[in-house]
């Protein structure tokens, strides 16, 4: 026999692992080039046909929508492309039957949730943070000079901005455990479609002042409380957004990590 | 699975057969760690599989040819996997050679055959340079050569020192691989035998003799020690050599048309083997089964 070198399993190394299959999947390239393509395209088109005296169709203020939120028009779709990698990410690995060779291979299982969720949380924040940027100092350009267009400067930009990419990030975390707890990639972006989409209109539904106790809490809006504007209604402060999202995010993983702890492959 | 209790050996090829549903799916499965056991341990090396460091080290394991994703490479899959141990690029390029996967090395698993996803799944199963292989119906799906370079390529990790176990449900590929056999059926162990020892047990060593004079020669041939069966002019001996009833019959100047020792039908002796199995677990209603 030859020696070969052959190291003990580590955290690092499970995250080289997981880092070099998101590259290596067209459908990671794709998801990451789609979630950074949603928010820089359709924030500047938005920012080229933005008009500060026409009446919104939501009825809101003309001219209250400013630079920032025009960047981020993009988000729902953003939201959406990221749902979609990270449930493909872990769920996919069970309908083709490569988790039996990752958990072979990691056979604790559990370094390989917190490297998935690193990995595609990382990945899914860097991307967003570079693409928010790009969308909010392009489509600045494109604004009509009467267009509330705070600068980067101002610390509630940032903020506003790297907000969109945490809550980016933190719901591909979420697609990543629901993907191990569902272990089916249309399953798991069925309630990730049902959880962000469907849920915040049916709450709508509730009897008495439900729907306004409830709603700043759903991970839609708790997420959106991060990309606000200062004194946006109806939300949560940023913080605390961020807070609640975090607690859907642990939850999310808590319940992937004893599925995939506890059952058979 | 039931009370199945048995040690590989280092050194040689053993063979795991039962009949499909005998449990050496879910037995492996229990030894990769990939399914619970409802109690009881299996180890490796004297450790659980999950306990172990760096377990491709250990066990390198092949349970189905559909466990890479389709839209990767065969070479990033086989990287993301080398990833979790360290192993270096060129141990990975090693396998690839030894699996004879070089040409399609770039190409999408999923335009894979059933051959060349097992040809895959052992270059994974060999990333580790483990010093325990093991690999369920790992001919499933090969063509004749892939079944010889099977053949050469577990005769050889076993010449290596290696602790080669392999399952199937054909006794006849079995025989010619391994130099060992556990045979299971309904989750217990049946048999566990060398294979020489089970070929002599399937009625290796008998005789069929056909003469036109089976009454004189049934008479001189019986003795302690010796059984004579048969109807007709073909009889079959057991206990003597083709070698030494052809001398007889020649000293008697008795004339025999046919003289040939007795092909052991090793599926024959598998078939019975396990049938009893099937019989012996009708009887009491699947008390204490947890497989």
């Amino acid at each position: 026999m030859t020696s070969v070198p052959v190291h003990d399993v580590t955290v690092p190394r499970v995250l080289r692992a997981e880092w070099s299959k998101l590259w290596t999947l067209r459908s990671g390239r794709i998801g990451l080039a789609a979630a950074a393509a949603a928010l820089l395209a359709i924030g500047v088109i938005d920012a080229v046909g933005y008009d500060p005296a026409a009446v919104p169709e939501d009825g809101t203020v003309p001219g209250s929508r400013d630079a920032v939120a025009i960047a981020l028009t993009g988000m729902p779709f953003a939201v959406l492309a990221v749902a979609v990698l990270g449930a493909l990410g872990s769920a996919g690995e069970y309908g083709t039957g490569l988790i039996r060779a990752t958990l072979t291979a990691v056979p604790r299982r559990l370094p390989v949730l917190w490297a998935k969720c690193a990995v595609y949380g990382g990945a899914v924040l860097a991307v967003a943070v570079l693409a928010a940027t790009a969308s909010f100092l392009l489509g600045g350009l494109a604004l009509p000079p009467e267009a509330d267009a705070p600068s980067l400067a101002e610390p509630a930009v940032p903020r506003r901005l790297t907000g969109a990419a945490v809550h980016l990030s933190l719901v591909a975390v979420i697609a990543v455990a629901l993907g191990v707890l569902v272990r089916n990639s249309a399953g798991a972006i069925a309630v990730l479609v049902a959880v962000l989409l469907v849920v915040p209109e049916l709450i709508g539904l509730l009897p008495g002042g439900l729907p306004d106790a409830v709603r700043p809490y759903l991970p839609s809006s708790a997420g959106g409380a991060m990309t606000a504007a200062p004194s946006a209604p109806d939300l949560l402060g940023p913080w605390a957004g961020a807070a609640v999202l975090a607690c859907w995010t642990a939850a999310a993983v808590a319940g992937a990590a004893v599925r995939l702890a506890r059952t058979d492959v | 699975m039931d009370d199945l209790s048995f040690t590989v050996e280092p050194g040689r090829v053993t063979g795991f057969l039962g009949p499909n549903g005998a449990g050496k799916s879910t037995t492996m499965r229990v030894i990769a760690g990939l399914d619970a056991p409802t109690r009881g341990t299996a180890t490796v090396n004297g450790r659980r599989h999950a306990e172990h460091t760096a377990p491709m080290r250990e066990i390198g394991v092949l349970l189905d040819a559909r466990s890479a994703h389709p839209g990767r490479t065969a070479f990033a899959h086989l990287m993301s996997l080398a990833h979790t141990h360290g192993i270096p690029r060129r141990r990975v390029l090693d396998v690839i050679e030894m699996t004879g996967l070089q040409s399609v090395a770039g190409d999408r698993a999923g335009r894979f055959s059933l051959g060349m996803g097992q040809r895959l799944g052992i270059a994974a199963a060999l990333l580790g340079d483990p010093a325990v292989i093991m690999l369920d119906e790992p001919v499933n799906g090969l063509d004749p050569e892939g079944v010889r370079w099977m053949r050469g390529l577990l005769t050889g990790l076993a010449a290596e020192g290696r602790t080669v176990l392999l399952s199937s449900h054909l006794m006849g590929e079995m025989t010619r691989t391994a130099d060992h056999l556990v045979i299971v059926g309904r989750g217990r162990l049946l048999a566990d035998t060398t294979v020489d020892a089970f070929v002599r047990r399937a009625g290796g060593g008998g005789v069929t003799v056909a003469t036109t004079e089976p009454a004189a020669l049934r008479s001189l041939l019986t003795r302690p020690g010796v059984g004579v069966t048969g109807t007709g002019e073909e009889l079959t001996v057991s206990g003597l050599t083709a070698r030494e009833v052809g001398a007889v019959a020649a000293r008697h100047r008795i004339p025999l048309y046919r003289l040939t020792d007795r092909e052991a039908s090793l599926e024959d002796a598998f078939m019975d083997l396990t049938r009893e199995a099937v019989e012996y677990r009708a009887a009491p209603a699947g008390a204490g089964e947890a497989a």
